[in-house]
Order: structure tokens, then sequence, then C-alpha cells
């Protein structure tokens, strides 16, 4: 029963709210962007203008002091066909991530494992494997210098009590990456606790099923535990290297890449010379490499993501 | 909790199933324990070592005497107060400006409408991954532009731009937060300046908790940034000092254990109290930072 005057209404009724509602989307849009403006800001200045920059710049030769000339990719040749010590770091970086992330993956698995069990005193103990991961920096990488001290330290004493004489470690070239892996699995509590939030998401109703299937602890372990994980194993894996190639302050306080280059990561390579020998042009250079291999790992999540989105989707 | 034994076990086998099982975990756990905390021990205990006792194998463990002196001398060493100072200053000024920096994108990402809201959390998200190595030259060029290099502001004045980690898990906990005195407010007439600072950021306690603890233990921590922009020792922050005590060939063990522990307890007296927050913040971001 509508009059022509009731539609009329209706409609100059609606024509209002319209417009209003245009206008709140306006204002909304002003508003949200105002909130954005320190993300915004920080992204233009420090993050998308600098990378946009050190293209630029690893185009040139600028060394600090001496002229700029553009050399087109000179830079990547001469990384590729002459630096040696862009390889030898590229070389202990994988190196050390083949060493460290398997063993820090098994590690910390076994240790969420052990903590996900209902023993009294369970959140006391979290709290002690977890402690390490929080400490980091100089003062750790100075504590474990004196740990693998070859003559007095506590690492080759207690090796020494099990009989085995423990090598120079950081004085050895061929022990110096092994003892960073070693150093690395203290601070597995990081990785620990994430898998600690997987196992704990696992639906019980699998286990139950399985119980009924007749498998017994190890079975569900190798058919529900270990696959349920994947998706966070990979993930973890890919952040792992990516967080490897970041790797500078135990580099540079415990051996400054040494010894004879043993473990000279990635990084040291680009600060030595952004910093060192003020070649910001290669640097430059070096630092779009790193940035194109974190591109391809980040890319590699993505994919991986496909099961990750799921698992999310089936816990909810 | 996953992997304990079916209940449906024979009466007597069960039980001494589950204590001899009991014992087991409890002994694990307990090496365990020993060895996470050895490190740490083993550096309290050298930091207290008289000098002629450190260099001895096998090891004494137990200071003999107990040399207290060891931290007034490494304390002395270095300029510690004011490294401990600007330190403190660093880690104060990006705590807050992390919390506001960060929140404030963050409540437009979860609460707030506006076009392109899905692109740009996607391209926030993206930038997550990228090192701070990739830009470390040009930001180190454009702060030696404005005459900052030599001066804390490099260390400082970044930390008030979002960061995209502590982002991302605000608006985790954002998403959260009911709707309804929300909207009760923006009955009232309420703007989203209101909304942000009386009802969002009060109600996110835990979470921007979780920021600061994260902000603190980062920049008390890192190494880089005041390596790259600080050559006044009188801007040196714990880190740096640290680092010049390592290059020092001088320096005794004890006194460069004491150094380190005293760098170190800060750190972990804020985990021994806010445990809870750290983890917090692992689990809602999903990953580790």
């Amino acid at each position: 029963m509508v009059h022509g005057h009731d539609a009329l209404d209706y409609i100059t009724l609606n024509t209002r709210t319209v417009k209003g509602g245009l206008g709140i989307a306006r204002r909304e849009n002003l508003e949200a962007y105002l909130f954005l403006l320190p993300w915004i800001i920080g992204f233009l200045v420090l993050t998308i203008g600098p990378i946009l920059a050190s293209l630029g710049l690893s185009f040139t030769d600028w060394q600090v002091g001496l002229g700029m000339n553009f050399i087109g990719l000179e830079n990547f040749r001469l990384m590729v066909v002459e630096d040696d010590l862009f390889k030898k770091s590229l070389g202990v970086t994988f190196n050390y991530s083949l060493m460290a992330l398997p063993a820090g993956i098994v590690v910390a698995l076994a240790m969420a494992l052990l903590l996900n069990q209902k023993v009294f005193g369970i959140g006391v103990f979290r709290t002690i494997y977890y402690l390490p991961a929080v400490t980091s920096g100089v003062a750790v990488a100075m504590l474990w210098a004196w740990i693998f001290n070859s003559e007095f330290g506590l690492l080759n004493w207690a090796l020494d009590l099990i009989n085995v004489k423990g090598p120079a470690w950081l004085l050895e070239p061929r022990w110096a990456l092994p003892a960073f892996a070693v150093m690395s699995l203290w601070g597995a509590g990081g990785l620990m606790i994430i898998y600690l939030a997987s196992l704990q998401a696992i639906p019980q109703n699998l286990y139950e099923a399985a119980q009924i299937d007749g498998a017994n602890v190890a079975r569900q372990f190798l058919h529900v535990t270990l696959p349920m994980l994947t998706p966070t194993i990979l993930f973890n894996l890919v952040v792992g290297i990516i967080a490897v190639f970041q790797t500078f302050t135990n580099a540079y306080i415990m051996t400054a890449g040494g010894p004879n280059f043993a473990t000279y990561f990635y990084v040291l390579h680009l600060y030595n010379n952004a910093f060192g020998y003020a070649r910001m042009g290669y640097a430059s250079a070096l630092a779009w490499v790193l940035f194109v291999i974190v591109l391809v790992m980040t890319l590699a999540v993505l994919r991986t993501s496909q099961y990750w989105v799921f698992y999310s989707g089936e816990k909810e | 909790m996953s992997l304990q034994a079916p209940a449906d076990k024979p009466q007597g086998w069960t039980f001494t199933y589950k204590t001899r099982r009991a014992v087991l975990q409890l002994a694990v756990l307990l090496v365990g324990s020993a060895v996470f905390l050895t490190p740490l021990g083993w550096m309290v205990l050298t930091s207290l070592k008289p000098t002629e006792q450190i260099f001895l194998f096998p090891p004494e463990f137990i200071p003999k005497p107990v040399e207290w002196d060891n931290y007034a001398e490494a304390w002395s060493q270095g300029e510690f107060w004011t490294y401990t100072q600007n330190s403190t200053l660093v880690a104060a000024l990006n705590i807050a400006g992390n919390i506001f920096g960060s929140s404030l994108p963050a409540f437009a990402f979860a609460r707030l409408r506006f076009t392109g809201r899905r692109v740009l959390f996607l391209i926030m998200l993206s930038t997550m991954m990228v090192p701070i190595w990739v830009t470390i030259v040009p930001t180190f060029l454009l702060f030696k532009f404005f005459g900052w290099n030599g001066t804390l502001l490099p260390l400082i004045v970044p930390g008030f731009f979002a960061v995209p980690f502590y982002t991302f898990l605000l608006r985790q906990y954002f998403l959260g937060i009911s709707h309804e005195l929300e909207d009760a407010a923006r009955m009232d007439g309420a703007n989203s300046l209101t909304i942000y600072f009386r009802i969002v950021m009060p109600l996110a306690r835990p979470a921007l908790a979780t920021v600061a603890i994260f902000a603190f233990v980062y920049h008390w921590n890192d190494l880089i940034t005041p390596l790259i922009y600080l050559t006044d020792e009188k801007l040196f922050t714990v880190a740096l000092g640290l680092s010049r005590f390592r290059n020092s060939y001088r320096m005794e063990m004890s006194h460069m254990m004491a150094a380190a522990t005293f760098a170190l307890v800060p750190v972990l007296i804020i985990y021994f109290f806010t445990q809870r927050l750290f983890i917090q913040g692992i689990v809602l971001s999903g990953s580790k930072g």
C-alpha cells in the first residue's frame, strides 16, 4: 500500500542515506590513511625507497671518497668471476644451514614432544628450555667463545668426561662452523615453542581414531603427528634459511669470520664492503643478491601456504 | 599428552608402566634442564673467580674465594654506566615508538574499512621478510645526508614508524576485540581516534606489553645498528661497549664474564616475570619473529 507520497519520501530518504554513506566512507578512508601514516612513511622512506636506491647503486662503482660511475652489471660479474670471498661466504652460509637447520629441527621437535607431556612441574621445565632463546647478542657470543675455549672451556671438559679429546673448536677451520651449529642448538627453544603450539593444535580425535585402528605410540607419531607438523617444519626451515643469511653478531664477535674464512658468513662480507672498504656500489649489489635469495625463499613459503591455510581453517 | 599410553591396558601393568615412564620422563627433563642452564651458570661462576682459578683443567666450578670485585672492576674498565644509560634511553624510546607507530596502522587494518586495505596489508606482510641488510646501505647514506650519523638518532627515529611484525601481531589481537563497545561509542558520536585511545588500546594491554618486551629485548641486544652509526664512546650502548671489551686483549676472562652477566641480567629478569607474554606473542604471530 505504497502511496505516491510515501514512495517519494522513501526515495529522498534513501538518497540522503546513500549520500551520507558515501560521506562516511570517504571520511573513514581519510581517517584510515591517517592511522596508516606511520607505516606508509616508514614503508616509503625506510623500506621500498632504500630497496630501490640500492638497486640503483648496485649498477655503480661508488666508493665513498672516490667517484661514482655507472658500470652496468659489472658488480655482478665481479661477484661471480673474481670475488672469491663472495663465493666463500655464500658457501659458508649454505653449509651452515645444512648443519644447523636439520639438527635444530630434530632437537626442537624432540624438546616439544618432551614438553608436551603432562608431568609435574612441566611449566618450570618449559621456562628453562625456552630461556636461552631470549638471550642473544654480544654477551652470549662472548660466553660461547669461552665455552669453546680449547684448553679450559666447558665443552671440552664435558667431552673429556666421556674420554673424547675435544678439538680446538673456534681455532680450527674444520670445527669452527660445527661449533656455531652446537651453539645454535642451545637456542632451539625458540623453534620448540612453535612446534609445541602446532602439537597442541592437532585434533585429539585423530589420535583416538589411530588408537582404535591399533596404532602404537611410534605409529601414531609417524602417521599422525609428523604429517600434521610438516607445514610447520617446512615453514621453519625456510624462515631458518632466511635467518641464517642474516647471521652477523656471533661471527663478528666470536671469530670475525675466521679461522681462514671458515665462518665468513654472507652479511660479514656485505658489512666489510660497505663499512670497511666504503664500497657502497658493490655492497648494494651484494644486498640485492641477498634480497633475491630471501624473496625466492619467501615465495617458497607462500607456495606451501596452501597446506598452511588449510590447517588454520581446520583449527577454527 | 598426545603420546601417552592408551588407557585400556591391564591394571597392574599400567601402574608400573606409568611409574617407570614418569620417572624416565622426569630424568630426561632434568638432564635437559641441566644442559640448558649450565652455560649461564658457567658464565656467572667464571665472573666470580679469582684470575688464577680460571685457567685450570679440569675446571674448578666453585669460586674460591668469591671475587665480587670482578664486577666493580669490569664496570670501571668500560664506561658501563654511560652505556647503560644510552641503552636504556634507546630501548625506552623504541618501546614507545614501536607501540604507537605499530598500533595506529594495526588499528586501521583491523577496525576500519578503506579502499586498498587488502592490498596494503599484503604489501606490509611481504615486507616482514626483508632483512635489515637489504636496506642498510641507502639508509646509512640517508641518515648521513641528514647529518645524523654519530648520534643516537638513527637508533631511535626509525622506531616511530611501524614495525611490520608488531603491526601484524597487534592487528591479530585487535581483530579479536568485541565490536559492541565500539558500536555503542560510535552511537554516542565517538570518532576513530577516541575508539583507538579509549577502547581498543586499553583492552589490548597484553598485546602491547608483548610488543614492549620484544622491543626491549631486541634493542637491548642489537649490535648492528650501534656498530654502524656510533663512533663516540660516550654514545655507545651496552652491546657495542661489550663488543669493544671483547676486542681488547688485556681484558681478563672473569671481567668479560662479569660484563656479559650484567648485559644479560635485564633480559633474564624480564623473561622470568613475563614469560606468558613472550609465548603469547610467538603463538599469536604463528611463527618466530
